[in-house]
């Protein structure tokens, strides 16, 4: 119980304080690093929970595809940190009160915060005795098939637009023109050459 | 050392919450910190999401995580590829930059 305790605020702290570097980070490439050490922090956040799936799910699809996928697009897009400036100053105080008002108002409501008494024993209960991820299959392809497949469509469609955006058409690139080498007239022509000359 | 209950989840999750808006605010410089702000900001909703169906033995909270996880994804390869898209037209991805669509 005392590693629990001291796994979670290891977690939490690494965590909260990686997001801290991705928020202030001057070098877009040091904010996507850290994003990753968080999500995997994360990661550890949801093992502690018993959420074993979802935690492998975030390491595999978050750390390996999607934050990889910031860093492509951040070293293909070659920018120069930027130097912060006055009006970023003024921003930064706005968005601190801001983000200070906010925690404080969250971390009030999550402390006061009482269960109903009939929560939790809905249908969808965590058995016992079965692993995390057959108890989530369990649900996801009786009671949740309809989101699951909306969930594939959206994955369709993000992929489709992103291959739809990002392809373009390059004059100059040399390609095989299949009508035209079908519709010449003369196709394949013998040719004698005279030995010691060229065509 | 006490028991970890689920304020403690919550609060984690409230202060990651509070830095993706922090993080918003905070960058005028390129439109990629911006996105990595709003996925800073899923993660804290995944694990409010995660923390609740723990704490009160439901599974719904998780298969909901997932779905995050999913529309998340999709997110980030959108936004990716019209920043791509956007870069190669203007040459810069600044915040103060994208403002052709201003009436």
């Amino acid at each position: 119980m005392i590693i629990a305790s001291l796994l979670f605020y290891l977690f939490a702290a690494v965590c909260i304080a990686s997001a801290v570097v991705v928020v202030t980070a001057r070098n877009p490439i040091h904010s996507v690093l850290f994003l990753i050490l968080a999500f995997f922090n994360a990661a550890g956040l949801f093992v502690l929970l018993g959420a074993e799936f979802l935690a492998m799910i975030l390491v595999i699809v978050y750390v390996g595809a999607v934050a990889v996928l910031f860093l492509f697009v951040v070293m293909m897009l070659d920018i120069e940190a930027l130097a912060i400036t006055d009006t970023l100053k003024r921003h930064a105080f706005i968005g601190a009160g801001i983000g200070l008002f906010l925690v404080v108002e969250l971390v009030l409501v999550a402390s006061g915060w009482v269960a109903s008494t009939g929560a939790g024993a809905s249908v969808l209960a965590i058995p016992g005795n079965v692993t995390n991820t057959q108890a989530l299959g369990a649900l996801i392809y009786t009671h949740y098939i309809y989101p699951f497949q909306g969930c594939g469509l959206v994955l369709l469609v993000a992929m489709i637009g992103a291959i739809v955006l990002t392809l373009r058409r390059r004059p100059d690139a040399k390609r095989q023109d299949v009508a035209t080498q079908v519709a010449k007239p003369r196709g394949v022509r013998l040719v004698k050459v005279p030995t010691g000359s060229g065509v | 050392m006490m028991t970890i209950g689920l304020p403690h989840y919550l609060t984690v999750a409230a202060i990651l919450f509070s830095l993706g808006v922090l993080g918003i605010f905070l960058n005028r410089r390129n439109v990629i910190t911006l996105l990595m702000s709003v996925e800073l900001m899923l993660l804290a909703v995944n694990i409010n999401l995660v923390a609740f169906s723990a704490f009160l033995h439901d599974l719904g909270g998780q298969v909901f995580a997932l779905f995050v996880l999913t529309v998340a994804a999709a997110e980030a390869a959108i936004g990716l590829a019209i920043l791509v898209v956007y870069f190669r037209r203007r040459g810069s991805i600044a915040v103060t930059d994208i403002n052709l669509m201003k009436g």
